[in-house]
This record gives structure tokens, C-alpha cells and sequence, in this order.
């Protein structure tokens, strides 16, 4: 078996190592525990959830930075889990760049969509 | 020069239609490839979640809006269609949910990396994703 690490390790593709990998587990963590909070909200309130109710969980302020921190973490899991799919199925060069491109377009865009939305409320 | 990575094997000309329905996929293999699918699925599908977020929260006006999508449609889909891609969409984030709470648990616990629990845990996986997916999905329908 040759040595493949150190300095004689063969470095094809990218983002080696931890980065990655834990930021896709740190923010699918945040967005579980998002999940559970406005789940707990839902189940918790009295009474049928009409607009008032719904509307009334993202008004505080501190649901509304939890949701951007959201918003957030969402982008950079997708961003992370879309590019590894492109890297396994897309091979030619070419089409896997414009893929990236339309993919980081497409999710910035909803981001800002999503964060005017929270922040005009 | 480098040295070479090892050469892996090769698997070339695969006819995706009748070459996989051949494969017999594990449980854990089913979970896997689903994660995958239900990821994607969410991100093409994010202007649409999205514009649920927008029109259930922005008024009382969008809020009707929102609602009346289920019924009387949206634009020039149909009401139905809209509540089957509503459906197609909670399977997906209940599926990419428990299957990334799956990965995470087998991240942090030597236990549950045993070939046993792995396919038990997958299999809870796939029956409790589809299970959830059934009775919100009757709810969505208006059976109860």
C-alpha cells in the first residue's frame, strides 16, 4: 500500500477534511432543533391555528434571529449536499460549473426571498 | 510525479433501465439513495416552500391565499396537484429528517455502527418516514 498522507498524499478533488463534513452536521442539528421549536409551538397552542396564531410564532424577535440563523444553516447544508451529488453524478467539468452556478443563484435568491419575508413581519 | 491512487474498478455502459432494477438494494442502501432524492427534491422545490412561508405569514389576505392553494389551486395547477406535491414534500423532510438523525447517531455512537442495528435502524427509518407520511398526508386530504 503506498502512503497517502502527510505531504505524499494525493490531492484530487476538494475540501479535504473536517470543514464540510461538520458544517453539514452543525447545521442540520440547528435546523432539527428549529424544527422542534416551531413543531412544539404548533402542538402547544390553544385552539385552532389560524393566521393570528401562525403569524404570532415568527413575530418575537428572538424566533425571528433563530429563524434567520435558519435560513442560514439551510443554505450552507444545501449548498454542501448539492455539491456532493454534482461531484458523484455530473463528470464533465463544464456541465458540473454551470450546475454550481445555477445552484448557488437559485439558493441565495431563496434566501433572500425567505429572510424578506421574516423581516417585514 | 505523484504517485497513482490505486485504480478502482470500472463500471461502464450501466443501462440505467435494465441493468438496475436487477440491483437489489439493502435497507440501508434504500435510506441512502432516498436521502439523496429527498434532498434534491426539497431544493428544486424551495420557491414553492418558500412561497408557502411568504403567503401563510405576510396578512390575513395571504393567508387566505395560502389556503384557498389547496383547493381552488394555484395558478394553473390544480388544487389536487398542489396538495400531492404538498404530500410529496412532507415525505421528503420527514425522510431527509430521520434518515440525518440516523447519520448523526451513527456519528457519534460506536454502537450504533453494527451491520444489526444499521439495518434496524434503517428499516425504522423507511416504515416510520412513509407511516408519518400517511397520516399527515390523510390529514391533508381531509379524512379526519
Amino acid at each position: 500500500m503506498s502512503v497517502n498522507y502527510g505531504s505524499r498524499r494525493i490531492v484530487v478533488g476538494a475540501h479535504y477534511g473536517l470543514r464540510d463534513w461538520l458544517s453539514q452536521r452543525v447545521t442540520a442539528g440547528l435546523m432539527g432543533v428549529f424544527t422542534l421549536v416551531v413543531l412544539a409551538q404548533v402542538i402547544f397552542s390553544r385552539g385552532p391555528v389560524g393566521y393570528d396564531k401562525w403569524a404570532g410564532i415568527f413575530a418575537s424577535q428572538w424566533m425571528k434571529v433563530l429563524t434567520f440563523a435558519v435560513i442560514v444553516a439551510l443554505l450552507w447544508h444545501v449548498w454542501v449536499g448539492m455539491r456532493d451529488v454534482f461531484m458523484d453524478y455530473v463528470k464533465p467539468v463544464g456541465a458540473r460549473l454551470l450546475l454550481q452556478i445555477f445552484t448557488i443563484v437559485w439558493l441565495t435568491g431563496c434566501a433572500g426571498w425567505a429572510v424578506q419575508v421574516l423581516w417585514r413581519l | 510525479m505523484t504517485e497513482l491512487a490505486k485504480k478502482r474498478p470500472e463500471f461502464r455502459n450501466i443501462n440505467a433501465f435494465s441493468d438496475l432494477p436487477s440491483y437489489r438494494l439493502p435497507a440501508a442502501g434504500w435510506v441512502s439513495i432516498l436521502h439523496r432524492v429527498s434532498g434534491v427534491l426539497m431544493f428544486v422545490l424551495m420557491p414553492f416552500i418558500i412561497w408557502l412561508f411568504d403567503t401563510s405569514l405576510s396578512s390575513e389576505i395571504s393567508f387566505a391565499r395560502f389556503r384557498a392553494a389547496f383547493d381552488s389551486g394555484l395558478w394553473f395547477v390544480p388544487g389536487v396537484l398542489v396538495k400531492l406535491v404538498t404530500l410529496a414534500l412532507i415525505w421528503a423532510f420527514l425522510h431527509h429528517f430521520i434518515a440525518g438523525v440516523r447519520h448523526l447517531w451513527m456519528d457519534v455512537s460506536h454502537a450504533a455502527v453494527s451491520k444489526s442495528f444499521g439495518m434496524r435502524s434503517a428499516q425504522v427509518t423507511l416504515v416510520v418516514s412513509l407511516l408519518l407520511t400517511v397520516i399527515l398526508g390523510a390529514k391533508l386530504f381531509g379524512l379526519y
